[in-house]
């Protein structure tokens, strides 16, 4: 590699008393580095693979589907779970949707310059409180609330819709839901407000001097360039909460039965493993590394159609801050 | 000589105009009165999004700081029932995972980083897009990948947790390493090339310098990421209710006392996780918002 190295050398290394590598040596050092991390994450994948696959190979694939989990009766169904997992995601994202884009919206186009370097760096600084925080304020101050309060008042207005059945226990779906939802949001502000930040300026001041009214310009021109960038914040939001563990595992109450209303305690993936893998041993815990393996593919999955939506919306200027919050 | 009169009534354009105009006239009402209300919709959802995100601030300072005490600091978390608990292990625990796994990922993301920046092949875009899924991966799988590859092996330790959690810092340092790098004006890199330096001196001496701002926001933002991950530990560290300070054995940290706590009927339990959740809390907002300090200074010396 030295014979392309054209730079001079020898006398510039002696002047500085420098170290210094040839450019072919450097190149190698970066490789090595890149090298060592692709390395990693085909560790990472092999390990999972690897120790999934007794399950797969002794009850094939339908015994994800199946809807009992009962290790005592070698029963491992994962659909209790599964299902958990896609209802609290979509409790939370039903709420972080609107009222994540609405903040985002007003942060980029409504509020006063100086509110908005405010309540920017807020909402990127709550994006790092740690999950098990939330979790922790979940099941001491917002499961008795739930129970008392929250919960009553749903069952009586929307109790006919059949969604609202049994006792009120606080923890349970809705609450991981509503946690869920608390805690994606500001992960998903930063980013629509990064992607809505960067429609072009003249679009807007073209909008508004045709005679368009704010809302007019946010919802003909704004939201339409920024759709696949907000659309990559969802997925991005929803992959978080698919994965979120500790914060769900306090406050969803823990049940391996399938829910039959909001209300009801359930458990989703990553509580089954979390819960669980103290005792479990043998088959046991090979169904645990099998649910693993089916929270890698969904999170790889949503994550993948994320980033591809997210890609190239934000720039240089908003990917920074993206990928520090995601 | 009809060619040159111009009877405006009739000009296609301006009676077009003319019919726009009358119609926005006759909408502007309408459009004004629902522009309002949808805006109204947007202040209303912001006023929603920050009411629980101050709620769980406010609440956690005013129940953690109660449990903040000398004895909160300095003495080992005790079981229900014996008095004087603390978290000081679970600090430790916390400071020294933390510093390993920072450590480790900084030299190894910084140069992941340099390689993403100065490619742009088909493995680069592959590392690239590996390490933006990566980031997203949930953590506890990380936490599983450190029981199989080497709980399994070596027992439970500090290290293992720190190999962990920095599965999950490493992705995110070097995709901000990438930036940051590629911010660097490319006439810099070019005049360090017309000067004859090599490649390694111009990173050094050049971009490295340039990018710092980025790559210190990034990496603290990485740390105050990793130091608040609960599930990676719960397969990996173990806990330990003695103070250890040597990494190769079982440690006890912040995130794991808060999660075995909060699950607990015990209010002097319970206090303690109040306690060390507005300590996680704290360090991660300080890590944060020093990281914006740093690069704010940094960049205003440049000028």
């Amino acid at each position: 590699m030295a014979t392309t190295d054209t730079a001079p050398t020898g006398g510039e290394k002696r002047r500085h008393g420098r170290f210094s590598l040839s450019n072919g040596a450097y190149r190698a050092i970066l490789i090595v580095g890149a090298g060592i991390f692709a390395a990693l994450v085909a560790w990472f994948l092999y390990s999972i693979v690897n120790q999934a696959r007794p399950i797969f190979s002794a009850l094939g694939v339908s015994w994800i589907f199946q809807p009992t989990w009962n290790p005592n009766l070698h029963k491992f169904g994962l659909l209790p779970f599964i299902l958990g997992t896609i209802e609290t995601t979509a409790i939370a994202m039903v709420l972080a949707v609107p009222i994540g884009l609405g903040t985002a919206l007003s942060l980029a186009y409504l509020v006063p310059a100086r509110v908005k370097v405010v309540l920017g760096s807020a909402v990127e600084l709550l994006a790092a409180v740690p999950s098990v925080v939330y979790g922790l304020w979940g099941v001491v101050a917002l499961a008795p609330l739930w129970r008392e309060y929250v919960e009553p008042f749903l069952t009586s207005v929307l109790g006919w819709t059949g969604l609202f059945n049994g006792p009120n226990e606080g923890v349970g779906l809705l609450l991981a839901g509503t946690i869920l939802f608390i805690m994606v949001l500001p992960t998903m502000v930063a980013i629509s407000r990064d992607v809505l930040a960067v429609v072009p300026r003249e679009q807007v001041e073209g909008a508004m001097a045709l005679g368009a009214t704010r809302w007019q310009v946010l919802r003909k021109v704004v939201l339409p360039d920024a759709r696949t960038g907000l659309l990559g914040a969802f997925t991005l939001a929803t992959g978080r909460a698919l994965g979120e563990t500790v914060a769900v595992a306090l406050v969803i109450g823990n049940s391996n039965y399938i829910a039959h209303s909001l209300k009801s305690p359930a458990a989703t993936l990553p509580s089954l493993i979390i819960n669980n893998f103290g005792e479990a041993s043998g088959t046991e815990l090979a169904a645990l590394f099998g649910a693993g393996l089916v929270l890698l593919v969904i999170g790889l999955g949503v994550n993948s159609i994320a980033r591809v939506l997210v890609r190239g919306k934000t720039g240089a200027a908003g990917g920074a801050t993206s990928v520090a919050v995601a | 000589m009809s060619v040159l009169t111009f009877d405006p009534s009739g000009d296609p354009i301006l009676e077009r105009r003319r019919q726009i105009q009358s119609i926005a006239q006759a909408s502007l009402g309408r459009r004004k009165a629902s522009s309002a209300v949808a805006l109204g919709i947007c202040w209303v959802f912001l006023v929603l999004a920050i009411i629980p995100l101050v709620a769980v601030i406010v609440y956690t300072f005013a129940k953690g700081i109660v449990a903040w005490n000398a004895t909160f600091f300095t003495q080992v978390t005790k079981p229900e029932g014996i008095p004087d608990g603390g978290v000081a292990n679970a600090l430790v625990g916390t400071v020294i995972i933390g510093a390993v796994a920072t450590a480790v990922t900084i030299p190894l993301g910084l140069l992941g980083g340099l390689f993403l920046a100065e490619s742009d092949g088909r493995v680069a875009a592959g590392i690239r897009f590996t390490a933006d899924l990566m980031t997203g991966v949930p953590s506890i799988l990380m936490g599983i990948f450190g029981y199989i590859a080497l709980v399994k092996a070596f027992g439970y330790s500090g290290l293992i947790g720190a190999f962990a959690i920095g599965m999950i810092m490493l992705p995110i340092i070097m995709r901000a390493c990438e930036t940051a790098i590629r911010g660097v004006p490319g006439h810099l890199n070019e005049a360090g090339l017309a000067l004859g330096a090599r490649r390694f001196m111009i990173a050094r001496r050049v971009i490295l310098p340039a990018a710092l701002p980025g790559i210190i926001t990034g990496v603290l933002l990485a740390i105050a990421r990793g130091v608040g991950e609960t599930a990676p530990l719960l397969f990996t560290i173990f806990g330990n209710q003695y103070m250890q300070w040597n990494p190769t054995k079982p440690m006890d940290a912040l995130p794991l006392v808060i999660y075995n706590n909060s699950s607990q009927p015990y209010p002097d339990l319970l206090q303690i996780a109040w306690g060390a959740a507005l300590l996680l809390m704290a360090m991660v907002l300080v890590l944060s918002i020093g990281s914006r300090i740093v690069a704010a200074r940094l960049q205003r010396e440049r000028r």
